[in-house]
Formats: structure tokens, sequence, C-alpha cells
């Protein structure tokens, strides 16, 4: 029964979830093949890896928007490092470690400016793509590493199923064990539960949220790493709007946008519906105009049926 | 006294989904009558309000206004009969101006065009508030500027500008000072002798006896008795609320007082407060006195080091306390309750193991990881101490009736196992019943050695549970009386700045 009144927030978005498998699965006979679903976990990988930050901010009741200008050019960084024939394993820790820095960036000015996150990540959206052009003269960054390892990260497989897939699966169980296990995790919790009682509780709530926006910086680098590796390239404009997707598999899985509320395997559930949302009608050969207008549907379809089981 | 009720309730049942929270209950208000309405924290005061007002259907019964069934299905049906709830939770915008505030929803407009004619707003404001005797309130004030008792003066200006015929007030004087207390007192009195009744909720036995004709006593959604106040008192009534003698208000304790423990000296903040300095002692419990707005909750905060103060040297066991987080406070022993538990507390919206557990993490994990099975042992454990009413302790805070929310804060702090704990307003808004199980915990921490340093604005509290009561005035500190030379008369001098 608790078991049952735990999970109720992620329910509507599991069968959800399960509706729409077995309603595609019906409409085209490739949907539920396992080449399909492999490729599907493939394709949600990116979405993925920036939504997980994306609870955690979203749960201290703040906001990211820069995360996909943080992938842009951290991705375009990692590719320079890459072209300048730096080790791939050691470009790639850099990356990760600018992400980490980039998003460090917006929690100081966040907690110590005391900056609304919404207008804080809007403009640091907006210096992180213009240093980005900066960097790259506007144009892709090619002509990167062939090396197996770095190949490996967008383009592998292990034992059949995509790389980034499993990366995918193990930042989700860290991440998963993260929030729901350790200190810091309740500590995020109870920061958008309510943030002066926390600090009046002993929580440094400010050192907190920097480093729920780091590991977002951080996780949008890797994402942006995975599209580098496939494309072996860096666009500048890559990441231009994942935001919005990263923020929508957030709110169809249930995660409160007032924070304090949520859980982060239902950011994996929404990351699912709106790849297969996108997956589906593109086998149904479906415009992509109509699937924008179903995506947006879905995400209001959610909110909706949230605010009325809070009733 | 008429014969005929302006109000009369008979036989209301009401029920959530399968929960009866008013059965048979039975209310009547005659015009001219201030009327209490009383009972614990979850006995149905409020539902019956929203009954009465069309908020809630009601299941059945009947209500009679004016002798005549009615049957409103929204407080604005309810108010247009005259008929106004001011709510405990002020329905003030603070960017809106006094005069705004007054008319909003009712705006005064060249005809139909929408245009605010608001001149006039503004001198039919001033009528009201002149009126009422309010002097130092202008049409212009932004409301948010002003301070909390006199949004609530604004909130029943606004009561009367609508020719209300019944006003209810939930709690009205939670926030108020002594001062303005009093003068909404003989606002309500004038009131009255025009004919206007009042349904008065309130938590505070001494306002009640001091301002009510009658008593209606609710006690689990059940209908106990009506009282003429004059032919009752305060011990019959606490037993009609709790249904058993409750015995004394204050219980006894049996402390040693010891050494100093924590010392604070010429502690100050611009502003706020300015060369507080004062001590307490293991084992002894000291009030901290004062009108809203003397700094006593500010004091705190810093000491807490939730506020920043300028200067001045605080000591715990002779060494110097360095004041920066509330972090090192709690790591050094000290706990600090605040004031207002829904704002500065709890997490409404988390279970009660998560509330407990928020100042606990370094009982409840290893390495950052928290041990699920030792977070449940210390939970439950403090929930079976302070007697916390739920089903469980997954149950989310916000569902808990005052007492049992307040109890969860007290739990909290527990279970730092504090040598100082710092108690703002402890039992606000908490009933009768849970008010005394706190005063006992209270004594129980001060027998065990606890300092404990306790701000009340309820005379009768700091008198019947401190050792020692400190006086502020206008952020300084005005006196010390000892528990067996303080009396009311000589707190409220100290607090209102006499010598």
């Amino acid at each position: 029964m608790s078991y049952i009144k735990k999970n109720i927030s992620i329910l509507g978005p599991l069968i959800g979830l399960i509706l729409f498998s077995i309603f595609l699965g019906i409409m085209n006979d490739s949907f539920l093949t396992l080449n399909n679903i492999l490729n599907l976990l493939r394709q949600i990988s990116v979405n993925s890896l920036i939504a997980f930050g994306m609870t955690f901010v979203i749960l201290t009741a703040g906001i990211d928007l820069s995360v996909g200008s943080i992938l842009a050019l951290g991705s375009a960084l990692t590719a320079g490092l890459l072209s300048s024939s730096m080790d791939p394993l050691l470009a790639i820790f850099l990356g990760l470690l600018i992400g980490f820095l980039l998003g460090a960036i917006n929690g100081v000015i966040i907690t110590k400016g005391k900056v609304a996150p919404f207008i804080a990540t809007l403009a640091t959206m907006t210096i992180y793509r213009g240093a980005t052009l900066v960097y790259t003269g506007g144009r892709p960054i090619t002509g990167l590493s062939d090396s197996f390892t770095f190949e490996m990260i967008g383009k592998g497989y292990v034992f059949g199923i995509p790389f980034p897939a499993i990366l995918m699966i193990i930042m989700f169980l860290i991440l998963y064990f993260v929030l729901n296990k350790t200190v810091f995790g309740r500590q995020v919790y109870a920061i958008g539960g309510n943030e002066e009682a926390s600090i009046l509780s002993g929580i440094k709530a400010d050192r907190v949220k920097i480093w729920v926006y780091s590991l977002t910086g951080m996780l949008s680098v890797l994402a942006g790493i995975i599209i580098t590796s496939r494309l072996n390239s860096a666009q500048p404009t890559a990441g231009a709007s994942y935001e919005l997707d990263a923020i929508a598999a957030v709110v169809i899985g249930g995660t409160s946008l007032a924070g304090g509320r949520g859980r982060i395997i239902g950011t994996l559930i929404g990351a699912l519906i709106i790849g297969v949302i996108d997956n589906g009608l593109n086998l149904m050969n479906v415009s992509s105009f109509y699937q924008q207008i179903v995506k947006g549907g879905i995400i209001l379809l959610a909110v909706l049926l949230d605010r009325s089981s809070n009733k | 006294m008429s014969d005929t009720p302006i109000i009369e309730m008979e036989h209301i049942d009401k029920s959530f989904v399968g929960n009866q929270v008013l059965s048979d209950v039975h209310f009547d208000i005659q015009e001219g009558e201030i009327h209490a309405l009383m009972g614990e924290n979850g006995a149905g005061k409020s539902t019956l309000i929203k009954v009465l007002t069309g908020i809630h259907p009601r299941d059945s019964g009947i209500i009679r206004w004016k002798g005549e069934e009615v049957k409103f299905s929204n407080p604005k049906e309810a108010e247009k009969e005259g008929i106004i709830v001011i709510h405990q939770e002020l329905n003030i915008i603070p960017y809106l101006t006094v005069a705004e505030n007054m008319f909003l929803g009712k705006e005064l407009t060249y005809g139909k065009s929408g245009i605010i004619k608001s001149n006039e707003m503004k001198a039919q404001t001033k009528g009201i508030l002149d009126k009422l005797g309010v002097k130092n309130i202008q049409p212009n004030d932004i409301a948010g500027n002003l301070s909390v008792g006199k949004q609530q003066m604004v909130e029943i200006a606004r009561a009367l500008a609508t020719e209300a015929k019944v006003i209810i007030m939930d709690e009205p004087t939670a926030a108020l000072t002594e001062r303005e207390i009093r003068s909404l007192f003989n606002l309500v009195q004038d009131l009255k002798k025009q004919g206007v009744s009042f349904v008065y909720i309130s938590h505070r036995m001494e306002e009640i006896f001091e301002i009510c004709d009658r008593i209606t006593v609710l006690r689990d959604g059940s209908y106990v008795g009506t009282r003429m106040v004059k032919e009752t008192n305060l011990e019959a009534v606490v037993k009609m609320m709790v249904g058993r003698e409750l015995g004394q208000r204050f219980p006894e304790k049996n402390n040693y007082i010891g050494d100093v423990i924590l010392s604070v000296e010429n502690f100050s903040s611009p502003g706020w407060f300015d060369n507080v300095t004062f001590d307490v002692r293991k084992g002894e419990i000291l009030g901290v006195s004062g009108l809203m707005g003397a700094g006593r909750s500010e004091v705190m905060e810093a000491l807490f080091g939730y506020r920043k103060s300028s200067n001045g040297h605080v000591k715990l066991d002779g060494k110097p306390l360095k004041a920066n987080h509330p972090k090192n406070l709690i790591k050094q022993g000290i706990g600090f309750i605040t004031e207002d538990r829904k704002v500065k507390g709890l997490m409404l919206e988390a279970p009660i193991r998560e509330n407990i557990t928020l100042a606990n993490f370094k009982r409840v994990s290893k390495n950052q990881v928290i041990q699920t099975k030792k977070e449940r042992e210390l939970v439950n454990q403090l929930i079976k101490r302070l007697n916390v009413k739920a089903t469980n302790s997954e149950q989310q805070v916000k569902s808990l009736s005052g007492g049992n929310q307040q109890k969860v804060v007290v739990a909290k702090w527990l279970g730092i196992e504090p040598k100082v704990l710092i108690l703002d307003e402890p039992t606000r808004g908490v009933d009768i019943g849970a008010k005394k199980e706190i005063y006992t915990i209270i004594n129980e921490l001060a027998e065990n050695g606890v300092a404990i340093i306790m701000v009340s604005s309820e005379l009768q509290e700091i008198l019947g549970v401190s050792d020692r009561v400190m006086v502020m005035h206008e952020g300084k500190v005005k006196g010390f009386f000892d528990r067996n030379e303080a009396t009311q008369e000589k707190i409220m001098l100290a607090a209102t700045g006499g010598e």
C-alpha cells in the first residue's frame, strides 16, 4: 500500500508509456522489435542525461535553461582538445570538468548573487552560446580523434547494447542512489520543500544548490560528448532548445516545478515517453510538424493529470 | 437579545470521503452578540464556518438566516447578505494600497466603464478608517508595508465597508500587539452596540472570557454545548473541549538550575536590536517577553546564525561561539524551534519522517549514506516520545493538526539532543491539550539539564513556565524578573517601555 502511494506520481506516466507503446506496436510492426527498442534507448540517452540533472535542479525549485549552451561549449572545447591530439580520456575528463565549472558559475550567480534561476540561466544560456560561437568561429570542429575510446562513446555497442544507452543506465543508477539514499539527495528535496526550514535545520543550502547546477552542467557535457562522438564533429549550434525537452521529461515524469516533490525514475519514464513519440511517429511517417503538436499535447496532459491527482 | 437568531444552524452533518467531520452540530448567533466557537484543532470549527458560508456544501441539516432557510453556494452569496469571514491568513494584496485593498473586487467605477474612481475610493476608505478610530493607516499606504496588526485592521475595515451583519474572525489576535488587541476589542464592542454579531474563534481563553457573550464548544465534529460566559468558567470550558479534566494548565516541574551555559554580551544588529546581554543556565527556563516587533525573534535568529549580527560575544560553556550558519550552532548542541512553523519550520508536503531527519542527518547516516533502519528507529522513537498523533511516520505533515505539526518540529530538535534549546512562540495555534504536552516536554528537558530560552507573547505562558523572565522593548533588554517576583503588570510595564 505505502509502496503504491510512494510511487503514485510515476504511475500515470508509466501507464501512459505502456499504452503508447502498445498502440504504436499495433500500428507498426517494427516498433516493438529488439532492434528498434535498442535504437530508442540510444536516441533518448542524450535527453535523459540532461534531464537527470534537470531533475535535481527542479527538485530544489530551480530551473536551468543553459543546459543546451553548456552542452555546445563543453563539446566544442572537448573537440578542440581532441583535434590537438590530446589523449581522448583526458580530453573527455577536461570536457566534463568544464561542464561542471560552467554549471558552478550558474550556481554561484543564483545563490551568492541572489538572482532567480530562470533569469540567471537565461543570461548564461546566451553567454555560453556566444562563447561557443566565438570559440568555433561559427563553424563545426571536425577531424577529431579516431581513437577507439572516443568512437565507442557515441557509436559503440557492448553485448549488442548501444554504449550511450549503457552510459545512461549507469548514470541513472548512480543518481538514483544519490537522490534516494544519501544525505545530499535528501537535502536536495528539503531545499525544494522549504528552503528556510532547511537552512534553519543546518543545511548549507547555497552549497547544495551550487553542486546541483554543477552536476547538471557536467551531465550536459556528457550528453554533448555522445553527440560529438556520433557525428565525429562538434557543432556550434548543438543542443539548441534541448532544455525544453529536458524540462518536458522532468515534468511528464511527475516532478513538481515548485520543487521538493518528484522522482528521477519518473524523469526516465518521461524521457522514454518523449522518445517513443518521436520514434513511433517517425516510423509511421508522421511529419515532424505534427510530432511537435503531439509532444506539446502530452506535456499539457501530464501536468493536468498531476494537478488533479494532487487535489 | 431578540428571539429569532440571525443565524441558526441545526443538525449539520458533513463528511469528506467517508470521514465524518461534523455530525449533528447546532450553532446559532443572536443579533448583536459575540459568540465564541471553541474546540481543539480538528474539532470542526473551520469546517462549520465553511459550511455556513457555502465553501463546503452540507450533507444534511438546516441553515436559517433571519429565520428563513438558506443555502449559500459560495462565500460571495453569504457576503452579499452581510456574513463576512476574516481568515487567519490575511487576504491582503501586498503591492496594492490600503484603499485598493478595501475595494478589491468591488471597485467604484464610472458606470460600467471599468475606469476606477480612485479619489472617491480613497475618501470612503478614509471615512471608514476614521469611523474605526484608526489614525495611523492612510488610504495611500502600500498594504504590504504595514505591520501584520495594521493589515488585520484593514481587513476588518474592509468587512465594515460591506455593511456586515455577522463578522466571523478566526484567530484575529494571533499576530497583534497588546495595544492593537485593545483597539480591536473596543471596535468590536462598538459594532456590537450597533447590532453587528461576531463569531470569535480563538485559542486564547482569557480573550474569550473578556469579550464574548456565549461559548459554543465542538469536539471531534460533534456539538458539546453552548454556555453563557457569565455562567461558566475556564475549567468547565476546557473540560468541554477535551472531554476530561485536564488538571493544571501548567504542569509542575522539578528542575535544578546549574551553571551558566550560554552567555550573550553586547549583541547588536543595527535596526533590529541593540546591546543585548543575557545568559541562561543549565536546567533553567528563561522566558523572553515583549511586544510584537521588540526584536526578540531577531535576537534568537542572529544567535542561531540565521541573521547577521554586527558585534557582540556569544559564549557556550565559556568558549566563544561563531554564529555564522545554523549548521555550526546545531553541531555545538543548540536547537532553535522557530516562530512560524509553516514558513520556517516544516516541509509541509514531506512526510513526518523526512521532517524529523532534517536536523539529524549525522545520527542516521554513515559516510553520507542514509541508514534506513537507523532513521526509522530514531523517527519512531521521537514520534512516540512526543505522542504525535499520526497513522505512521510516512504521513504528510500538512495533513496533521497544528498541535501535531508543532510536535513534529519539537521532535526534530529533540533529535539533536540539545544543550540549549530556543523556542520561539512554541504553542502558537496549538490546542490546549497539545499545549500542555509541549510544556511537559519543556519541563522534562529542563529537568535533564537542558537550558531553555522560550520567546512567547502569551503572558500567562511566560509566567507559568519560566524560571526567569527577560523583557525586551524596541530592541533593548528592559529587565529581568525572577519567577517569584514576576507579575503581568511588571512585565507589561517593562514591555511597553515603562521604567
